[in-house]
């Protein structure tokens, strides 16, 4: 029998999690509270009022305003902790404008990590501390969803979407990381680890595993060598959009509405062409699902954030 | 007060035979219209289904002993839970006390002699037993391991197993339901005989008449989502799978549009039965009838418009995340109230603590502890560290089992004597009550803490460092099944050696104590007399002193 495990409390591993500790215990509190002195009463009426112990047993006539009473107070209690913790939701759904973003790629039965520099790893996912890191999610197969107890964070990974998670660690060590939307077989061995480290050691193993192509390179790569820049190259002859700085544009549709040109966006051009249609152009597009894999879409999302308006970034080699 | 005597219809007296041996053979139950009948044919079938369910919970308790799986490879584990899931929400929950104690008891309390369309009954429970054995069949042979919930597109596109099938046999079982649910509702509508207003209903057809609102609404759109589901799998047409333009999370909207409110099917009946057995044993009318009543419908009401809490981290809008919350947090008030009001009821009374009185004070505890843990999923923030863990495992079990299924047994107990015209022993049925209290908090309670230290749900193997708490809770569970299987011992022996009851054992009040035990075919042998509901405090027509207003 495993003795360590049981008062084994949580760590407090990011920013995020003692304020989510103190929403925590507050509710635990006040329920406990609440229950126990429901329990209380109950146990007191039960001897009071058993059979055939002489008590006074008349009735009140009017108990509305005892049942307004305790309609309201409850009430009012419950939207105070609402009120707490939407402001404790909106901050985890809010990354700070210099959050550093590391691509996530779930499949059955593992996590593939890929950081902007062009570092892969596999069920694990090294961090530094004090940095905000923002994930950005996609599943290849199935819904699984990214969770670390110690940081208090949880996001389902959904196929055809990205979703994303944030967190600014704060202690240095191994912190566990589970799957916990059901996706099959493994579902119960799809975990890893969360490795946070000083700055400093992290800027050394981002050196030590450094491939020489960032992100954006091997989307530049993949942007020739699948044929996109064919059409929508510079000195391509089919009329297709300039995908130069794309991203965060705001485009309009052949169906008269705008949309913004954010990842998913991106996303669903390559891999369901005809769900939107630019206004001007002809539906011509191939779908690239099948062709290409989520984390190599992620590295054209990549490639494409990195250009600029009417420039012609070549990101060869360079590191970010 | 305003004892009403009124003069149904009854044909000229019969011979007071009761309604098990007005007629015999094996034909004469399975062809039986009779509402009495047909509810002891849905108490003997969902026993069974409990009995299966409990076999697999068994099971997987086991295989969470050690770390790394005791008993079970992940692909069995993985189809245990969904049989486990399957038949204990659909084969037993969703019908436990609507289609066994509601068909018995309904009619009866008010003043009927059968539900509205006793064929239709007949009907249902074929539909249930058809659906029920086709998708047993399909679990066992090969089995299926999307969890109950059969996300997609899992479900859709990459379980290898039956999925198709045992939807279909959901898909049919809940016809059923739905049937149930219109024959109760018009039943409550055009039977009720004079003088039973609307406010002198028993609580317990309130609770009858609010769920079955909520079955006839909800369970159409549990049809079209398994529908769509095996649409998905044989001609992949794009609706759920995003490779196919699809949108993952339209299931889960429209899972749980009809599996929220299909929790509420689950413990409205509950509390109606609560709400019998309390006033019954404090000797006291209910604590703000009216209420209660509000309470109900309250939360069948907004019980449609909280779904999305199960879905705070699954990629919704925060915009729907906060609309959602405070919903949830809406729904909590008239669980609350009926939690205040039994309690209050208790008040002054002149209390005893008979096995049913057990059960159902067992009800009230631990339907409070696994309400307010809901409160704190129903708080994004929170639930975002604390779903899809055990803390959720622990929350539901305490709401469905501890507050449904003691429920259940508590009316299964308050009314056995009505039902078989025997009592059985009160003793071991005190005992049985009080070890399932304690089992059941043994088992469930270490599965909050493992929640709270991230042990995910659905996991066939598990960290080493949460071992300790699963052993607690395995132990646990074995004590919980043996009190679930002490009951089976009494009231198999009451049945056939138990004290006869006499018709109002308890002295209780409502129109089903005034007629024989067990009851004739058509109910009531002479006239009832209605009152006010839990006239407690008033003399009862059958001579029960009054026991309310003196010291
Ligand atoms: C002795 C009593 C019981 C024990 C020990 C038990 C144990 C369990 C366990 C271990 C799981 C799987 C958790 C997971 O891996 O995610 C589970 C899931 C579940 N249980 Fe029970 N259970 C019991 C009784 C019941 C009863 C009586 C009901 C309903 C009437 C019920 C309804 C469910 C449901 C709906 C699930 C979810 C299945 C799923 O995840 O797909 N359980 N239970
Ligand atoms: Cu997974």
């Amino acid at each position: 029998m495993n003795a360590g495990g049981f008062w084994h409390l949580l760590p407090n591993a990011s920013t995020n999690a003692k304020p989510l500790d103190e929403l925590w215990w507050a509710m635990v509190g006040l329920c406990a509270l609440v229950a126990i002195g429901v329990f209380v009463v109950m146990f007191v009426f039960c001897i009071r009022y058993r059979k055939g112990r002489p008590a006074d047993r008349h009735l009140a006539k009017d108990t509305l305003p005892v049942e307004l009473t305790w309609t309201a107070v409850p009430f009012l209690i419950f939207m105070g902790v609402f009120v707490w913790s939407l402001t404790l939701y909106a901050r985890s759904r809010t990354p700070p404008a210099n959050a550093e973003t590391i691509y996530v790629v779930a499949k059955q039965w593992m996590w593939k990590i890929q950081h902007p520099g062009g570092q892969r790893e596999i069920n694990t996912l090294h961090v530094p501390t004090g940095v905000p890191i923002r994930l950005m999610m996609t599943s290849q197969d199935v819904i699984h969803s990214f969770f670390v107890p110690a940081f208090r964070v949880k996001q389902d990974v959904l196929p055809g979407r990205y979703t994303q998670l944030w967190f600014t660690a704060i202690e240095p060590g191994d912190y566990p990381l589970y799957c916990t939307q059901y996706c099959g077989l493994d579902h119960s061995k799809m975990g890893g680890q969360v490795i946070v480290m000083r700055p400093r050691a992290y800027a050394r193993w981002l050196d030590e595993n450094n491939t020489g192509t960032s992100l954006a390179a091997q989307g530049a790569a993949l942007f020739r060598a699948k044929g996109c820049s064919g059409c929508h190259g510079a000195n391509a002859s089919v009329h297709a959009p300039d995908l130069d700085g794309i991203y965060g544009r705001i485009v309009h549709l052949s169906d008269g509405s705008t949309v913004a040109a954010d990842d998913r966006y991106i996303h669903d051009s390559i891999m369901l062409p005809d769900k939107q249609i630019v206004a001007g152009y002809a539906p011509i597009m191939p779908s690239f699902s099948g062709e290409l894999t989520e984390s190599q879409v992620l590295a054209i999302i990549a490639y494409l954030k990195s250009t600029k308006p009417g420039a012609q970034p070549a990101h060869e080699g360079t590191k970010q | 007060m305003n004892a009403t005597v009124i003069t149904p219809d009854l044909p000229e007296l019969e011979p007071p035979r009761s309604f098990y041996t007005y007629k015999s053979g094996l034909g004469s139950w399975l062809l039986t219209t009779d509402h009495k009948r047909i509810a002891i044919l849905y108490a003997v079938t969902i026993t069974l289904f409990f009995i299966m369910g409990g076999v697999a919970a068994a099971m997987m308790r086991i295989n969470l002993v050690e770390p790394q799986g005791a008993l079970l490879s992940a692909e069995t584990y993985n189809k245990t839970f969904t049989f486990h899931g399957v038949v204990m929400v659909w084969f037993f929950l969703i019908p436990s006390i609507p289609a066994t104690l509601g068909n018995f008891l309904l009619p009866i309390m008010i003043g009927a002699r059968d539900l509205a369309f006793p064929r239709l009954n007949l009907m249902s429970w074929y539909l249930f037993v058809i659906g029920g054995c086709f998708t047993i069949a399909c679990l066992l042979l090969g089995g299926v391991d999307t969890g109950w919930t059969f996300y997609t597109p899992f479900s859709t596109m990459f379980s290898n197993t039956n999925v198709i099938l045992v939807a279909v046999g959901v898909f049919v079982t809940g016809f059923s339901t739905i049937l149930t649910g219109l024959n109760f509702i018009v039943t409550t509508h055009k039977l009720r005989m004079p003088g039973m207003t609307w406010f002198k209903l028993p609580l317990f057809v309130w609770g009858m008449y609010a769920v079955s609102l909520v079955m006839v609404l909800a369970t159409p759109v549990l049809a079209m989502t398994l529908s769509l589901i095996g649409l998905e799998r044989i001609a992949q047409v794009g609706i759920f799978d995003p490779a196919l333009g699809g949108d993952p999370l339209l299931f889960q909207h429209m899972f749980w549009f009809y599996s929220h409110p299909a929790v509420y099917i689950m413990i409205l009946p509950a509390m109606g039965v609560a709400s019998e057995i309390i006033p019954c044993f404090a000797r006291r009318k209910i604590f703000g009838y009216e209420f209660m009543v509000y309470a109900l419908v309250g939360i069948s009401v907004i019980g449609f418009l909280v779904w999305g809490h199960h879905m705070f981290v699954a990629g919704m809008s925060p915009t729907a995340t906060l609309v959602f919350s405070i919903l949830s947090f809406a729904i909590a008030v008239p669980s609350a109230i009926k939690v205040f009001n039994w309690t209050a009821t208790l008040r002054r009374g002149r209390i005893t603590f008979e096995a049913p009185m057990l059960y159902a004070l067992g009800f009230v505890g631990l339907f409070m502890i696994g309400g307010m843990s809901g409160l704190m999923l129903a708080a994004p923030a929170l639930d975002i560290p604390l779903h899809a863990t055990y803390f959720v495992i622990a929350h539901f079990h305490y709401v469905m089992v501890g507050g449904t299924v003691m429920a259940y047994l508590g009316g299964i107990h308050y009314w056995w004597p009505k039902i078989t015209g025997r009592l059985y022993s009160e003793a071991w049925a005190r005992f049985a009550a009080i070890l399932m209290f304690f089992g059941f908090n043994f088992t469930f309670f270490p599965q909050y803490v493992l929640g709270y230290l991230g042990m995910p749900r659905r996991y066939h193997a598990y960290p080493p460092q949460f071992q300790t708490l699963n052993i607690l809770s395995s132990a646990g569970a074995s004590i919980l099944a043996l009190a679930y299987l002490i009951p089976v011992v009494y009231l198999g022996w009451s049945l056939f050696r138990g004290a006869r009851a006499g018709n109002n054992p308890w002295g209780a009040r409502g129109l089903e104590w005034q007629t024989t035990s067990p009851p004739p075919k058509q109910n009531f042998l002479e006239r009832p007399v209605v009152q006010k509901a839990y006239a407690y405090d008033e003399p009862s027509p059958d001579g029960q002193p009054a026991s309310g207003a003196t010291a």
